[in-house]
């Protein structure tokens, strides 16, 4: 018989006054198995849980039941007061006779029949839980990051300054990611590469910090401290321990005229190149698809058409033959840090866009977009920081901007705002009367969102004190005369229909999430909204981590943000990562699902409805080998206890711990009796 | 193939050369077009005016013959008439209330089965092979595509091109060996039925379509529709300032059957109120296919 100790919270008059709570303790206290019963003021209160301590000592109670508050409150509380008394704590209940019924009810006598009946059938519940130990898990103390934008450096950083191992992935043969394109940054116009490249060097040269560019991560294993990671090393074409970055191979490079994607397709690049000058690695990668040697070679020439840099290198670093290679890394967490893609405004659109063939976009050399005009406005861009327009090179006195293009456009299948256009448009503006003196910058915006430290600001000096013009409204049209461009537009605060003309027009495009991020994120089991962008565990308390536990996020890959908001996500996702590593042991709630392997007949329903991944496959032989059958085995690290795969089983053979069918039914039976 | 044919009004009358110049080309493009066997109006420009359900039930009466006489396709070469036969079928198909109606009305079985094409998208859909049947390439032709308001607006409607930017005018023209120039008026509005209720307006809209071709160089405009054809044609003295060259305002389909060397009389070139001559010189350097007399 069930020796179990019932207490009855009053939480002052909280519960008391619409609650009989004496009368709640007499009547369960009538309950078989119910050896102890008794109301207190306040159960959570020192004196409250001495009552606690006490009945288990002097009545050798195995089982305590405490009808209070939500289990969020004071759960841990009971149950550390009951581990105190070498009671296990799984052995604790509470039943919530405050949220779920004095708060809600006003009638004291129906509620506290109600309360009777919350307190008895978790009581029914105690007589059938079973002790649990906590689970421990060893902890990897590594981190993966994947992405080498200024999102991904900062966490790296703050991960490897924290004293742990970062590796850290990028795809692109240089880390920097977006920020580096940029010339200066709002609201402050600090120059971008200023600011960054020193953090991109730091990373280079960090003793804890191990840099694959060039690489995408293949495959991902694993749990919670424990992931194995395999990463496929794409062929570089260059021995990088031999490549001392002497800048000699990209100046024979017979093939010249690529469309630089450093340069947003404004400027040109060779096929073996450096993606900009400041790169890290300072190490070229040849382009196979617009190599000569490397054509010539898939044409079936088996003559070597070109070897110029081969040649000319003097450490014998190129390796035309190289292959993609893989590695497997063993890391405790993950960090997410992919970023995002721009709009391409042009007509031709991924399946549920649709794009802006009127703009003219592709056929108007002089239609830009921003990234493309951060190259022309930068330094170390196409013009050389010269303001010059792409089709005839002369200087545009007369320019547009456009906000919103894609963004908060149902029509176009971007119902988000992107959050930074409005401002770095406003920079724009700045940075173009910087350089044309006598220049006029007309915006067509459709709501000015500068919300943020210095933001607002920062917009009323670009029109105040670099003579912007910010016209409310759309640009139907953008159409070209000869030289000039024309766009018909319209003002929705004077309601008139205008014609403006300009030498050049700057597209504020949406920001989109990664192309190939929905099946990164199938990797790691991380869930991802309808664009892409991943989803946080919590858009208020859990921003930075996942569903999935060890997976963290940091940047734009969760949804359109500016710098300062990237680089703050990071740091907040590296203090969570380092939070996790500063335990020898990861210590998990034993509430997980359990599979008993004999009643399991292999049909896996719980491996396809688990969300987080943690369903195994258990094979099941006998003494001499033989293969009996293949069950399913949940693993303890990754399961969340959700109880998805108990409610799918067919054979009832997956339980979740502490929730057993056994201990629902009884709950159900107490009240239906 | 075989497609049932709704020439509508205007191809009967002020456009009877679309209709003659599609003919023409029809058989060397296999296509054999069968007209509708007692088509009547599909309601144009008045009965969206006047009343919803008569807009939707009258393009529906045909669509449901064309069905009942077994076709699974119609070609509306008249833009107007594409517009009206696509916007019923496109109506009918989303809501059920509609097409509750439509049947109601039309005291007849109407499955909504047929679809509506229009000559560009169908002649589209053989570019190459109106490109192996060129005879005479027209190389060194500079046409203008205009293709106006209708074609293809509505984009849920008429879903065949880019309602921005569309491309599939172009496409022909290439085939045939002339070049497409890149212009800006090739959506604008012409005045369409406005021609004779508000003639000012369809000059002065007219006008500017007819300066930006000349300013991109072009020796003709291409169209796909009755009323932007006879606007620009039949309105094109008023619309031309003092000494200004006439513009030829071809319909698709007499440019392809250039192309193919029909003659100009079986073309219906001798049609147009402004001169076609310019551009059927051009072509033929042999005297034996020179241009008919002009009918004014």
């Amino acid at each position: 018989m069930a020796r179990i100790g019932v207490f009855i919270c009053h939480c002052g008059e909280n519960i008391g006054r619409t609650v009989n709570c004496a009368e709640v303790a007499e009547t369960l206290g009538t309950l078989p198995g119910v050896v102890h019963a008794q109301d207190y003021k306040y159960m959570c209160s020192d004196p409250g849980q001495a009552l606690i301590r006490q009945a288990i000592n002097e009545k050798q109670l195995d089982g305590v039941m405490v009808a209070a508050c939500s289990p969020h409150m004071h759960e841990k509380t009971f149950r550390r007061a009951c581990a105190s008394e070498g009671l296990n704590p799984f052995l604790c209940e509470m039943a919530n006779i405050r949220e779920h019924c004095s708060w809600i009810h006003e009638h004291r006598e129906r509620a506290t029949e109600k309360a009777i009946d919350l307190a008895r059938f978790i009581v029914e519940k105690i007589k059938r839980n079973q002790p649990l130990e906590t689970i421990r898990i060893p902890v990897t103390r590594r981190a993966l990051v994947i992405g080498g934008g200024i999102a991904g450096i900062q966490a790296a950083l703050d991960i490897a300054d924290g004293g742990a191992e970062v590796v850290l992935v990028e795809k692109e043969p240089s880390i920097g990611g977006h920020m580096s394109q940029l010339s200066e940054t709002f609201p402050t116009l600090d120059c971008s590469q200023c600011i960054l490249t020193p953090r991109m060097v730091e990373v280079y040269q960090h003793p804890n910090i191990k840099l694959m560019s060039y690489s995408e991560v293949e495959e991902v294993s694993g749990y919670i401290g424990n992931f194995s990671v395999k990463i496929r090393r794409k062929a570089r074409s260059i021995n990088e321990d031999l490549c001392n970055g002497c800048g000699a191979c990209p100046k024979v490079c017979i093939v010249k005229k690529i469309p630089s994607e450093f340069d947003a397709g404004l400027g040109k690049r060779t096929a073996i190149y450096v993606p900009f000058p400041q790169a890290v690695p300072n190490t070229p990668v040849i382009d196979r698809v617009n190599c000569a040697h490397f054509k010539a070679k898939a044409k079936g020439i088996k003559k070597e058409a070109c070897g110029k840099c081969k040649e000319e290198c003097s450490r014998g670093a190129i390796d035309f033959e190289q292959v993609d290679s893989f590695v497997t890394e063993k890391v405790g967490a993950i960090v997410v840090a992919t970023g995002f893609q721009l709009y391409t405004i042009d007509k031709d659109q991924p399946e549920g866009l649709a794009g802006y063939g009127e703009y003219g976009y592709g056929t108007i050399p002089d239609v830009i977009d921003g990234l493309q005009f951060e190259r022309l406005a930068s330094a170390s861009g196409p013009t050389g920081g010269k303001m010059l327009r792409p089709s005839d090179g002369k200087e545009p006195k007369r320019i547009v901007f456009l906000q919103c293009v894609g963004s908060r456009d149902r029509a176009k299948g971007i119902e988000y705002c992107s959050k930074i256009c409005c401002m770095y448009v406003a920079k724009h503006t700045m940075l173009y009367r910087h350089k044309v003196h006598d220049g006029q910058a007309t915006v067509f915006y459709m709501d000015i969102r500068a919300g943020g430290k210095g933001y607002e600001e920062f917009v009323r000096r670009a029109i105040e004190e670099d003579g912007a013009r910010y016209v409310r409204g759309r640009v139907s049209r953008i159409y070209r005369e000869g030289e000039v461009l024309k766009l018909q537009a319209f003002d929705t605060l004077s309601g008139e229909p205008m014609l403006v003309e300009a030498d050049m027009v700057v597209l504020a495009t949406a920001m989109r999430a990664q192309p190939g991020i929905e099946q990164l994120a199938q990797k790691l089991s991380a869930s991802y909204d309808g664009h892409g962008f991943l989803n946080e565990a919590h858009p208020k308390l859990r921003p930075v981590e996942t569903n999935t536990a060890g997976v963290y996020l940091a940047g734009a890959c969760q949804s359109p943000r500016d710098i300062p908001d990237s680089v703050a996500m990071a740091s907040a996702t590296a203090a969570k990562v380092l939070g996790l590593f500063s335990k020898e042991m990861l210590e998990r709630e034993p509430t997980v699902a359990r599979v008993d392997p004999a009643l399991c007949t292999g049909c896996f329903h719980c491996e396809r409805v688990c969300a987080y991944g943690a369903v195994e496959h258990k094979e099941i032989r006998d003494r001499k080998g033989n293969l009996i059958k293949v069950v399913a085995e949940v693993n303890a690290g990754v399961c969340q206890g959700c109880g998805t795969c108990q409610a799918t089983c067919p054979s009832k053979s997956v339980e979740l711990q502490g929730f057993t069918d056994e201990q629902i039914f009884a709950e159900i039976n107490a009240l239906a009796v | 193939m075989r497609i049932a044919y709704y020439p509508g009004c205007s191809l009967h009358a002020t456009s009877r050369e679309f209709d003659e110049s599609l003919r023409a080309i029809a058989g060397r493009l296999e296509l054999e077009l069968v007209e509708i066997d007692d088509w009547s109006c599909c309601g144009a420009t008045s009965a969206h005016a006047t009343d919803h359900l008569l807009s939707v039930a009258l393009p529906a009466r045909n669509l449901a013959l064309a069905e009942a006489q077994g076709h699974d396709a119609v070609l509306a070469p008249c833009a107007a008439c594409y517009n009206r036969l696509a916007s019923a079928r496109h109506e009918v198909a989303a809501s059920p209330e509609m097409a509750e109606q439509v049947a109601r009305v039309l005291e007849r079985p109407f499955g909504n089965r047929v679809q509506v094409r229009n000559a560009v998208e169908v002649l589209r859909e053989r570019a190459a092979a109106i490109k192996s049947a060129v005879a005479t390439p027209l190389t060194g032709l500079k046409v203008a595509c205009y293709y106006g308001c209708l074609l293809v607006r509505p984009p849920d409607v008429c879903a065949f091109d880019d309602p921005e930017q569309p491309t599939s005018m172009e496409e022909v023209v290439r085939a045939t060996g002339a070049e497409p120039v890149v212009w800006n008026r090739r959506l604008d509005c012409c005045g369409g039925a406005f021609s004779l209720a508000r003639t000012a307006s369809v000059v002065r809209l007219g006008r500017e379509i007819l300066a930006d071709a000349r300013r991109a160089d072009a020796n003709a405009i291409v169209v796909a529709c009755p009323m932007c054809q006879s606007n620009l044609d039949f309105r094109q003295r008023a619309m031309l300032e003092r000494g200004e060259e006439q513009m030829p305002i071809l319909f698709l389909s007499e440019l392809v059957g250039l192309a193919f060397g029909v003659a100009s009389s079986a073309l219906g070139l001798g049609r147009h109120f402004i001169d076609t001559s310019s551009v059927v010189r051009r072509l033929t350097p042999t005297p034996t296919a020179a241009a008919p007399k002009e009918v004014a």
